[in-house]
């Protein structure tokens, strides 16, 4: 098990140095160059070279890349071209909207689909399960800016739950802020949770085809005693797994879905900031946003160990 | 009497008609009797013994005739009543020991299950039920298995597991359904020893299904030949053995693997 462990550390380490490589290679060469469009296309040459000269764009792609890494592993994430102040005081509150939002619609995610997967499986072929399967097809074939857009008419315009565009800062309140957050963060979730309602269910049921369920009822169990005892510990090994992909699916998901709903998050701050080839931020979104998937698949796979015995030691 | 089966049917209703798995099944089991019931696959014995033990589906399965336990027709209990015998009075063992166990739950939990489900007992007093029940079922090293999974055991350990869990409660009836086939030959013998033991020293009666008239003929008192979803004979397991009145029997005796034919067989190849 330590030995696994450390193989496995080892290895999120390496994928998180691939991914720093990849992120700023990528945009060292695609076209563009920052400089025109911070000083504007009447700049002189001069200006220009000194300008390349002050940003170290002169230097070889890899010490400008060993430079980088190091100021990532002390914290420094570099100065924005663009706004001319620290990357990490300007993403402190992008980071706060986007993460809460991702965190949000993780919870309804898991709120919302494990008791709907047991109870369509618990009653399979009954009046839920069959209108939870439509419902289910429905909702996975919304993509979620449009279950957003939705949400906002219905919610924000219609019943007037939440004002559209004038979200809370948590400074003001955690409450409101959280409220306001809710509705996005359903819009993330809802696709997703039906996948995950159907997956479950679909696992669940196959768990109760097999062997040990058949022991587990000579032995007196009714179909909830085994259900809950039996089945469901085996059933969620491959949800888990599931719901680990299911982070990167929801930071994707946050990007779109912020715009939909007026949040100054990473999303709305990454697509500026390309357009203004601000690397240094988009750098550091882009290592972001992958070490919060790469790390939550990391516990997934230790999870996934801890759930499953077989797996333990290999 | 203890168990009473009289024209038992068993048929699995589908839109081109019936499919009948058993059909006009009678046998009789007194207290601590060996039976066995022996068949080619698909000769409805496991169906038999699913029935016994209220294990089939009963939406998709239709069962007619009667099944008696102590003077109860199981038939017409509900699943709740039926509930009250599974794992206590009537117990049972499966063919597959590798996939009859729950692979995320540690044996002893599975082992002391039935207890949990039909007495109040403590926790530690039923650990220690669930030693003994291990002991008896040939595990000596109870202790240390308790906290093992069952991927951790080999197929004979597993079975004698299974059987340990069948036992916990001291079942009257315990059903042992083809218990042996997935396993190799020597702990085959030693898993028919200890079921010998345990109903010797037990007094529990076997149902013992199989089919292999030999496996049987170690084990049993009496036996039913089943073809087809019928019985063809039954009788005196030695009777049966040596002078089998029906070809079908005849058949199952000859189609026993024996030394000379392993000779002759090897020859070819």
């Amino acid at each position: 098990m330590m030995k696994t462990l450390v193989k496995r550390v080892l290895l999120l380490i390496a994928t998180l140095l691939l991914v720093t490589i990849l992120a700023f290679v990528a945009f060292s060469i695609i076209p563009g160059d920052p400089t025109s469009s911070i000083l504007g296309v009447e700049a002189t040459p001069e200006q220009i070279a000194a300008l390349r000269d002050r940003l170290g764009l002169n230097l070889p792609i890899w010490q400008r890349y060993l430079h980088w890494l190091g100021g990532l592993l002390t914290g420094d994430l570099g100065e924005s071209y663009n706004y001319g102040m620290p990357v990490a005081q300007l993403l402190a509150t992008c980071v706060t909207h986007t993460l809460t939002l991702a965190v949000l619609a993780f919870v309804l995610i898991v709120a919302i689909s494990l008791p709907l997967g047991i109870i369509a499986a618990r009653y399979e072929g009954g009046v839920v399960d069959r209108v939870l399967t439509i419902l289910n097809q429905i909702t996975m074939s919304v993509p979620n800016f449009v279950a957003g857009i939705l949400l906002v008419y219905v919610f924000g315009l219609v019943l007037r739950l939440f004002q559209p565009g004038a979200i809370v800062s948590p400074q003001t309140g955690w409450g409101p802020y959280l409220w306001y957050m809710l509705f996005p963060a359903l819009a993330v979730a809802l696709p997703r949770s039906a996948m995950t309602v159907k997956m479950l269910r679909g696992a669940i049921l196959s768990e109760l085809g097999q062997d040990y369920i058949r022991t587990a009822y000579s032995k007196g169990n009714s179909k909830s005693s085994a259900l809950w005892r039996h089945v469901l510990r085996n059933a969620m090994i491959p949800v888990v797994t599931f719901l680990a992909m299911t982070v990167a699916d929801i930071m994707a998901g946050s990007i779109v879905v912020e715009q939909v709903f007026g949040i100054p998050g990473l999303g709305k701050m990454l697509v500026t900031s390309i357009g203004n080839r601000d690397y240094p931020v988009v750098q550091a979104i882009v290592v972001l946003i992958a070490t919060v998937v790469v790390v939550c698949n990391f516990a997934a796979d230790l999870l996934y160990r801890v759930m499953d015995p077989r797996l333990r030691g290999r | 009497m203890m168990l009473q089966i009289e024209h038992l049917n068993i048929a699995f209703p589908n839109p081109k008609g019936h499919f009948e798995a058993v059909k006009d099944f009678s046998l009789h089991v007194e207290e601590g009797q060996v039976i066995g019931i022996v068949g080619e696959s698909g000769s409805g014995k496991s169906m038999t013994a699913h029935a016994i033990m209220g294990l089939l589906d009963r939406k998709s399965v239709k069962v007619s005739g009667s099944i008696r336990f102590e003077g109860v027709e199981l038939l017409d209990l509900t699943r709740t009543q039926m509930r009250s015998y599974q794992g206590k009075d009537l117990s049972i063992i499966f063919q597959e020991p590798m996939t009859s166990l729950n692979p995320t739950m540690k044996i002893g939990p599975q082992v002391e299950e039935a207890l949990r489900i039909h007495t109040k007992m403590p926790p530690k007093e039923r650990k220690q039920r669930a030693l003994e029940a291990m002991a008896l079922a040939g595990l000596p090293n109870g202790e240390q298995l308790y906290h093992q999974y069952p991927h951790q055991l080999s197929g004979g350990m597993r079975q004698r597991v299974m059987i340990a869990a069948a036992l916990v409660l001291r079942p009257k009836l315990l059903i042992a359904d083809e218990p042996t086939t997935a396993l190799d030959v020597t702990i085959q013998a030693q898993i028919l020893d200890t079921l010998r033991e345990i109903n010797r020293k037990e007094g529990i009666a076997i149902l013992f299904i199989s089919h292999d008239l030999g496996v049987i003929r170690a084990l049993c008192h009496h036996v039913v030949v089943m073809q087809q979803g019928e019985i063809v004979e039954a009788g005196d397991v030695e009777q049966v053995f040596h002078h089998p009145q029906q070809g079908y029997t005849q058949r199952l005796i000859a189609s026993r693997p024996t030394r000379t034919k392993l000779k002759a067989g090897g020859s070819h190849g």
